[in-house]
């Protein structure tokens, strides 16, 4: 399991590999809201939360495609499906390696962009945490609908579609933390909501995505 | 005598030609039998004049796009553990259904809002909860048509609709606890004191009813084609392997 | 014959309109799908029928 999240991991760092795209995309979405909403610096405070979150989860859909895609071409997938590892288990590691190299650095560079949107002091330790805690889910979603769509030419567009909905919830509470926490306002409880998708999605979304691999790869 | 066999396509097919005529009859006196009677006799609400008539459209469409979601996962259930084609199919029948039902329950919602709450849409948790029913609606229709293996496509739809429907109910909590609302509670509930008085409430259930088998008929209707459409392909692939 | 809707009538019309047609609209391209896989089907059959 190590070994297959270490060999994930250099393939995304590789030249190629996809790891600074994410990060890329979700700066310049972050820096063209002002261009779309005007300069004016109390309006951009207001929805500084939930652009960064809006940024984060569109960022974190570009890179599904890509996810499962390329082992899939290749084959590996298959050499995966029969190696000892269960799928729950490979599509687990998949999915935290996406975390890994998408989800994180968005944690790390969203307090970056805040500036920019001059997102308020109290702000940044409640985007931060929010974004930590949500992104997780996000990527285990994700790694569901990229095993769904796996088979497909042409599936990206199909990807979106299908996870959008899926995020709804993680979006609304992940972005209400962040708001609330914004505002100077108690965001514990969205947060814990949060907590609770995250963990239960781990916990459980594996199965289904293996379940609809093992579909696709019959 | 037990209700699997109506998992045998060709018993399906032979039932359901002869229950159609008269389900399509029934929903259809008892829709326009509703509508007539709530659109010509029934008098104006106090407050909300003449828009009051919305409702014999509104309810039973709302009812129907959450109740169509329910049988897609019952059947995509039936699918996933006895594995019978025609619950598969009956999913796939009842989703464009669904779709314009959640359409219709919008669309009706969003013109009777206009004058009452002043504003074409309102991000209120019902509200939302039906437009992220829709979305729902649409990825599951785009799945089935993207995959041409049916018995692939059938897999991957039913698991999303299984995992769906999970969501769609953690959406309709997180909604509800993201925005106060606006959209009025439940128009008919047994242990409610205040409920839609009964004049509206009489024509408003022969509505819901004819919805209902409105719903039914086009299913089976619906179904029976894809069950065709099924063997037909399979006739040609045979003619091709045979030549 | 026309119930006297006030002002809400282009409210209450449109709304029905909407509706009616998105229904009818549903009921034509059902109906037309299922004839028309019918026809085709009975195509195949007999084809095969004769052939086989």
């Amino acid at each position: 399991m190590i070994a297959l999240l270490i060999r994930d991991l250099q393939l995304a760092f590789r030249a190629g590999g996809g790891f600074g795209l994410g990060l890329a995309f979700f700066l310049i979405v972050t820096v063209m809201v002002p261009f779309a909403v005007g300069p004016d610096a109390a309006g951009l405070a207001v929805i500084a939360p939930g652009v960064l979150w809006l940024g984060a989860l569109l960022a974190c859909l570009l890179s599904l495609d890509r996810l499962l895609s390329l082992d899939w071409e290749d084959g590996s997938l298959d050499l995966l499906a029969t190696a000892p590892l269960p799928l729950e288990g490979v599509l687990s590691i998949k999915a935290l390696a996406h975390w890994l190299t998408t989800g994180l650095p968005l944690v790390l560079a969203a307090p970056v962009l805040g500036v920019l949107l001059h997102l308020p002091a109290a702000g940044y330790i409640w985007i931060m945490v929010s974004l930590l805690i949500g992104t997780p889910a996000l990527s285990v979603i994700g790694t569901f609908g990229a095993a769904l769509t796996v088979g497909l030419k042409r599936g990206g567009l199909l990807l979106s579609l299908l996870v959008m909905p899926l995020y709804v919830p993680t979006l609304i509470f992940g972005a209400e933390a962040a708001r609330r926490g914004a505002l100077g306002l108690a965001g514990e409880t969205p947060l814990l909501m949060l907590a609770g998708i995250t963990l239960g999605t781990i916990a459980l979304l594996p199965f289904a995505s293996a379940a609809v691999l093992r579909v696709n790869l019959r | 005598m037990s209700i699997w066999e109506y998992a045998n396509p060709k018993k399906f097919l032979r039932s359901t030609e002869r229950v159609l005529p008269p389900l399509w009859l029934g929903s259809a006196v008892l829709i326009t039998g509703g509508l007539i009677w709530g659109f010509f006799f029934t008098p104006d609400d106090y407050r909300q004049g003449a828009t009051v008539k919305i409702i014999y459209l509104h309810v039973p469409s709302a009812l129907m796009a959450i109740n169509a979601w329910f049988m897609m996962l019952v059947a995509s259930l039936i699918w996933v553990i006895r594995r019978h084609h025609v619950s598969a199919l009956a999913a796939r029948a009842a989703a464009p259904v669904g779709l314009v039902m959640t359409l219709i329950a919008l669309l009706t919602g969003a013109i009777w809002g206009q004058p009452m709450w002043g504003t074409w849409w309102a991000w209120d948790p019902r509200l939302t909860s039906f437009l992220v029913l829709f979305l729902f609606y649409l990825g599951y229709i785009a799945l089935w048509q993207a995959i041409d293996d049916p018995d692939t496509a059938a897999d991957l739809t039913s698991i999303l609709c299984l995992v769906g429907s999970v969501f769609a109910v953690l959406s309709r909590y997180a909604v509800n606890f993201w925005n106060q609302g606006l959209h009025q509670g439940a128009s008919l509930s047994l242990d409610k004191e205040e409920n839609v008085a009964d004049v509206f409430a009489y024509p408003l259930y022969v509505c819901m009813a004819g919805f209902i088998l409105l719903f039914i008929v086009l299913v089976l209707y619906r179904t029976g084609t894809e069950i065709r459409a099924r063997r037909m392909s399979a006739l040609l692939a045979r003619e091709r392997m045979s030549e | 014959m026309m119930p006297d809707l006030g002002k809400y009538g282009d409210t209450v019309l449109s709304a029905y309109g909407v509706s009616l047609l998105l229904l009818l609209v549903l009921l034509v391209l059902t109906l037309r799908r299922g004839a028309k896989v019918r026809a085709a089907l009975r195509d195949v059959e007999h084809r095969v029928g004769r052939n086989g």
